[in-house]
């Protein structure tokens, strides 16, 4: 079709404005697609750099090998204690964070005075502000020194020092997203439950709380995605050894596994480093997964 | 459209000249080996580009013994290695250039009363074989061993000194020399070993067999935890004239500050 066709097809030259408008719709559509676009290329990027290390080193002794000795003169590439010790840290992460974040979103949503709410959700939200690296330098110069002396233990960086790095760093997002969930539980229910005579504790967590109930499962998926993706952080206080995981013991995640070893890795240590990040975008792409049902199972309701 | 045309086209014609102008005298040293000496390398490659432009040097990180075996085979001018090479690989027609020396130093926090190690204390130290300090006359405290990230050219350089390749157990895994230092300076019972051009004020480089590490003792090779950069030629065919002009730089004493500014010990005066 030549283009004065098209202007003729379209109207254009009796009606300049749709043009513009068409223009207009035009320019978001590309802006739009950038999004879509860095989605695909990544996605794609990673199936193409990681999956050739997979096959070479064989998809069980890779997802299952206990040992991961990617220089030593007989390479072994094993990452299961990347993956579990990347599941115990969110597990634990979550175990220590949610029912702190749940807990304080409803004392801010429901108990507490306005200008205590104030004072703290200004907190929570420079908690949300502070750079995962600040995390990890005060881990580092506090935590991981505490956690040798109160538990003696002769070295401080452990799976413990990351999981409660982690812990707070899930805060905001855990305490936000059940805010706004507990926050939107229409006034009547509560009301309802108050005229028939049970207290305001019990309104809360009997009606308004399991009346948020899919809010708060959000809060805790994306406390998970939040958790299982940090690497700058856990790197600083987590040890970084390939050990399996245990609670004293220095441990790599796989966002640490990758971060740590890519700068000057050749080979197929770079490669089993992209299929590294290739199983930990899979993970992400499970949690978001779940995440779409809970939102979705949220409005049907 | 016209106008957007023009514009492309002066573009063009600007680029072309620029490009014209900068290839004149273009040539190609092409470098291959020791990932441990990426920086020094790196670092002197920058610095002879920006003195002599239309001069491209290229590094690739294969590992020392690639870089040996590249230069004889025609598949780089210059190989690296961050090793010595061996009598059959000089026999076979190869002649070494040390360029630099790399002095590793060990270090303990600065409350540890130890201040003398023998090598093959530090190698027990690392492998876990010496688990206390009191067994090398220190205080009662457990000995934990920091050291960096698999593929670091200062852990391959000091476990190949200290012949404990992949049998170190290590408390933690530290991305930088830097994160090693404060590691280190924050448990009484730490040990880790780390470039010497670093900045050391924080922690206690210990003495090694009694010698001091300092810049005089590694280039006298009475410090022993160091290991030459050299540079492996081949000696059957001349370098092209581009690299033969590199390689008498990088062994000038011009080089030296860049060499020392990339953590190494320059050998040249």
């Amino acid at each position: 079709m030549n283009i004065r066709q098209f202007i003729a097809e379209k109207g254009y030259k009796d009606n300049p404005r749709r043009l513009a408008e068409d223009l207009i719709h035009l320019v978001f559509l590309v802006l739009g697609l950038v999004a879509v676009g860095s989605v695909l290329v990544i996605t794609a990027y990673l199936v193409v750099s990681g999956l050739p290390a997979i096959v070479k080193i064989g998809p069980v002794e890779f997802l299952f090998g206990t040992r991961w000795a990617s220089t030593a003169s007989e390479p072994e590439f094993g990452i299961l204690p990347f993956i579990l010790t990347s599941i115990y840290g969110t597990a634990g992460a979550i175990i220590i964070g949610v029912p702190i974040g749940f807990f304080a979103a409803v004392y801010l949503a429901k108990m507490a005075p306005k200008k205590v709410r104030d004072s703290m959700e200004l907190c929570i939200g420079v908690l949300a502000g502070i750079p995962s690296v600040v995390y990890g330098l005060v881990g580092m110069t506090i935590l991981v020194p505490g956690i040798r002396i109160l538990f003696g233990v002769p070295d401080g960086a452990t799976l413990l020092a990351a999981i409660i790095v982690l812990a707070v760093m899930i805060l905001p997002s855990v305490i936000n997203v059940s805010l706004t969930a507990l926050q939107a539980v229409p006034r009547e229910y509560e009301e309802a439950s108050l005229a028939l005579g049970a207290t305001s504790t019990e309104t809360y967590f009997r009606v308004t709380v399991p009346a948020a109930k899919s809010g708060i499962f959000t809060a805790i998926v994306l406390g998970i995605g939040r958790a299982i993706g940090e690497a700058m952080a856990i790197m600083m206080v987590a040890g970084n050894v390939a050990n399996m995981p245990s609670i004293f013991r220095s441990v790599r995640f796989l966002t640490t596994a990758v971060a740590s070893e890519m700068s000057y890795s050749s080979g197929l240590q770079r490669e089993a480093l992209f299929s590294i990040a290739l199983v930990l975008f899979l993970f992400i792409m499970l949690i978001n997964a779940v995440l779409n049902v809970l939102k979705t199972g949220g409005k049907s309701r | 459209m016209k106008k957007f045309i023009a514009i492309m086209l002066v573009a063009l014609a600007a680029f072309s000249a620029f490009a014209g102008g900068s290839s004149e005298q273009s040539a190609t040293v092409s470098t291959d080996g020791s990932t441990s000496m990426e920086k020094v390398i790196l670092s002197l490659a920058e610095q002879y580009m920006i003195d002599n432009p239309g001069v491209n040097v290229t590094y690739n990180p294969t590992g020392s013994g690639t870089g040996i075996t590249a230069a004889p085979e025609g598949r780089c001018d210059i190989g690296l290695s961050s090793r010595a090479l061996k009598d059959s690989e000089v026999e076979s027609g190869l002649k070494q250039t040390i360029v630099a020396l790399d002095g590793i130093a060990i270090i303990v926090n600065a409350d540890n009363s130890i201040s003398d190690l023998s090598i093959q204390q530090i190698a027990d130290l690392f492998t876990g074989k010496i688990a206390n300090w009191s067994e090398v006359g220190g205080p009662d405290a457990p000995v934990v061993a920091i050291g960096r990230e698999a593929g670091s050219g200062t852990r391959d350089g000091f476990e190949s000194i200290t012949g404990t390749e992949d049998a170190c157990t290590y408390s933690q895994e530290l991305t930088s020399t830097g994160a090693v230092i404060t590691a280190v300076s924050q448990n009484p019972g730490a040990i880790g070993y780390a470039s010497l051009a670093s900045n050391l004020d924080q922690v206690k480089a210990v003495t090694v067999e009694g010698v001091v590490a300092t810049e005089d003792t590694v280039k006298s090779g009475e410090y022993k935890i160091q290991r030459p950069f050299v540079f492996a030629t081949t000696s059957d065919a001349p370098l092209s004239d581009a690299a033969q002009k590199f390689f008498d730089y990088c062994v000038s004493a011009d080089a030296a500050s860049i060499i020392a500014g990339a953590g190494a010990v320059p050998t040249a005066e």
